[in-house]
């Protein structure tokens, strides 16, 4: 991930930072001013790109017939329910792994086998097994998030200082204990980082399982609008997943920071 | 598999390696087997139908029978063609973006912001729209899986380049190096770790992408035929379909790490104790 590269200076007044925050986003200004450009003078079928402006229409004229809305919230829905399931058990299974060998013993090479498996073929078994809805996104969001969870929280896990671990256990704490005060601290950060991997996955299978066979949700009107024609409402709903994707990332970056504050 | 669960086994003195790598090789394969085993007995006792759950030696005697008609070498190439032709193009332009960005400050000005908000965009939402401009063929559907590949590959390469040591590039400095030469010849080496790193996350985003493309847009391939399956509720077919697609993604990422080790072999890295 790129940090911003013209953080703003710390003496840098109100106005500064504006400046400075403008210069950088000013490729996607620039990049949406051709885009509006093109569309209008004709150069690109308005078939193939609707003006952004039209677009931006478009937008709110779903927003305001609460087409937007219900199919957002049925994702969000989706989305969240599979990764909260994928984090919790995701995250036990990890550190069970990590913490007792047989356990790793039984179950890496399922991990290992499975983690590569590209989840998106498992779209159509879920729809097999629990049909259009929720249900079957929920499954499929659950089994693709989950192993890079728990190999985040194994990694993190198995790193976790001996010297840690050993001076716990001389100051008699037990093994439950120290499995929760010095294991799963120690795991944070790379469990972290890969629910971080997870999320970004749970809105892609989300995306691709809703566009391949849904009857609601965000994937599926892009979908519906874009077999109807109605491509400036289909260009805004895409534009509107991408945006989500992004804002829940930044969301998750901002919640992983304060997590990881107590490391120096 | 990032640092393999068993590697702290390999470590153990070296009279019970031997006996404890046969231990868990053993213990690797059983588990397998058992999760076979009971694939094949749920499926037998009769608490889910075949349709939800076709026994396994259902399932393969399917594949085989794929193998033999030809479809399943047919499919697999097809798929296969796609997702490496995405996604050597998205090595290529994320590498070349990335020694650009890392380089050149109006390059950076421009692609800096484009590539952090588009990274976390789940870019397959455009899929509708890549039809919509390039049809329904392989243009789009390897347009799609670049575009999804390029962004690990650029990531990485400016964070490998940003981490060479300072001191590596001073001395080459020194010596004489010029820009250009410092570019090859230092930065880009001593960053290949990380740019390898990036592609052994982008091949698996690029069979993934190919399979929904397919899936989407029907046709030959492998998410084609599973789709094609799951319309007719052939569900030895969508099963066949998975295990297939397992067994090839599982064969990708095994061969990029045999490659990462080959191409690597200079690097402190692999000094460290294999991991699984």
């Amino acid at each position: 991930m790129i940090e911003p590269a013209i953080a703003a200076t710390s003496g840098g007044s109100q106005q500064r930072r504006m400046q400075a925050a403008l210069l950088r986003y000013l490729p996607l200004l620039l990049l949406a001013l051709v885009w509006e450009a093109g569309a209008r003078s004709g150069l690109i079928s308005t078939l193939a790109l609707p003006p952004l402006s039209t677009v931006a229409a478009a937008w709110i004229d779903l927003l305001k017939d609460g087409e937007l809305v219900s199919n957002g919230a049925a994702s969000l829905w989706r989305a969240g329910a599979g990764l909260a399931l994928a984090i919790v058990i995701g995250a036990a299974l990890g550190i069970f792994m990590a913490w007792w060998r047989p356990v790793n013993v039984l179950l890496s090479p399922l991990v290992e086998v499975f983690y590569p498996m590209p989840k998106s073929a498992l779209i159509p078994v879920t729809v097999l097994w629990l049909g259009f809805g929720n249900g079957s996104k929920i499954l499929l969001i659950f089994l693709g998030c989950m192993l890079p969870v728990t190999i985040g929280a194994f990694n993190g896990a198995r790193s976790s200082e001996q010297a840690l671990v050993w001076s716990a256990r001389s100051m008699g704490a037990n093994r439950l204990r120290m499995l929760w005060d010095v294991v799963v601290p120690s795991a944070m950060p790379e469990l972290l980082n890969g629910i971080r991997t997870a999320l970004a996955l749970s809105f892609i299978l989300l995306v691709s399982s809703e566009l391949i066979a849904a009857r609601e949700g965000l994937g599926y009107l892009i979908g519906f609008l874009g077999a109807s024609g109605t491509y400036d409402a289909m260009f805004a709903v895409v534009l509107t997943v991408a945006l989500l994707g992004f804002i829940a990332d930044r969301i998750y970056l901002v919640l992983m920071q304060r997590m990881l504050r107590w490391r120096e | 598999m990032p640092g393999g669960p068993l590697a702290e086994l390999a470590r153990g003195p070296s009279a019970y390696r031997w006996l404890r790598t046969a231990g868990t090789g053993f213990a690797r394969v059983s588990s397998l087997v058992a999760l076979a085993v009971a694939w094949e007995l749920a499926a037998r006792s009769g608490a889910f139908t075949p349709f939800m759950l076709p026994a396994l030696s259902a399932v393969l005697e399917r594949i085989w029978s794929d193998l033999v008609a030809g479809d399943l070498v047919l499919n697999t190439g097809v798929t296969l063609y796609r997702a490496f032709t995405g996604f050597l193009i998205g090595a290529v332009a994320g590498i070349a973006l990335g020694m650009g960005i890392s380089r050149n400050r109006f390059t950076h000005w421009f692609f800096d912001p484009i590539i952090s908000v588009g990274f976390p965009m789940p870019k397959i939402a455009f899929l509708p729209v890549v039809m919509l401009w390039l049809g329904v063929y392989d243009i789009s559907k390897i347009t799609m899986i670049a575009v999804e590949a390029v962004f690990p590959v650029v990531t990485a390469t400016i964070i490998g380049i940003r981490g060479v040591e300072r001191e590596l590039l001073w001395s080459a400095r020194n010596m004489g190096a010029t820009e250009r030469e410092l570019l090859w010849q230092i930065a880009l080496p001593a960053a290949l770790p990380q740019i390898i790193t990036g592609l052994q996350v982008a091949l698996p985003i690029a069979l993934i992408v190919a399979i929904v493309t397919e899936m989407f847009m029907g046709g030959y391939g492998l998410g084609g035929a599973m789709n094609t399956a799951s319309r007719f509720a052939d569900s030895r077919g969508v099963f066949a379909g998975i295990v297939e697609i397992a067994v090839i993604g599982y064969a990708l990422v095994k061969g990029v790490m045999l490659v990462r080790r080959r191409l690597l072999l200079w690097h402190q890295e692999a000094l460290a104790p294999s991991t699984v």
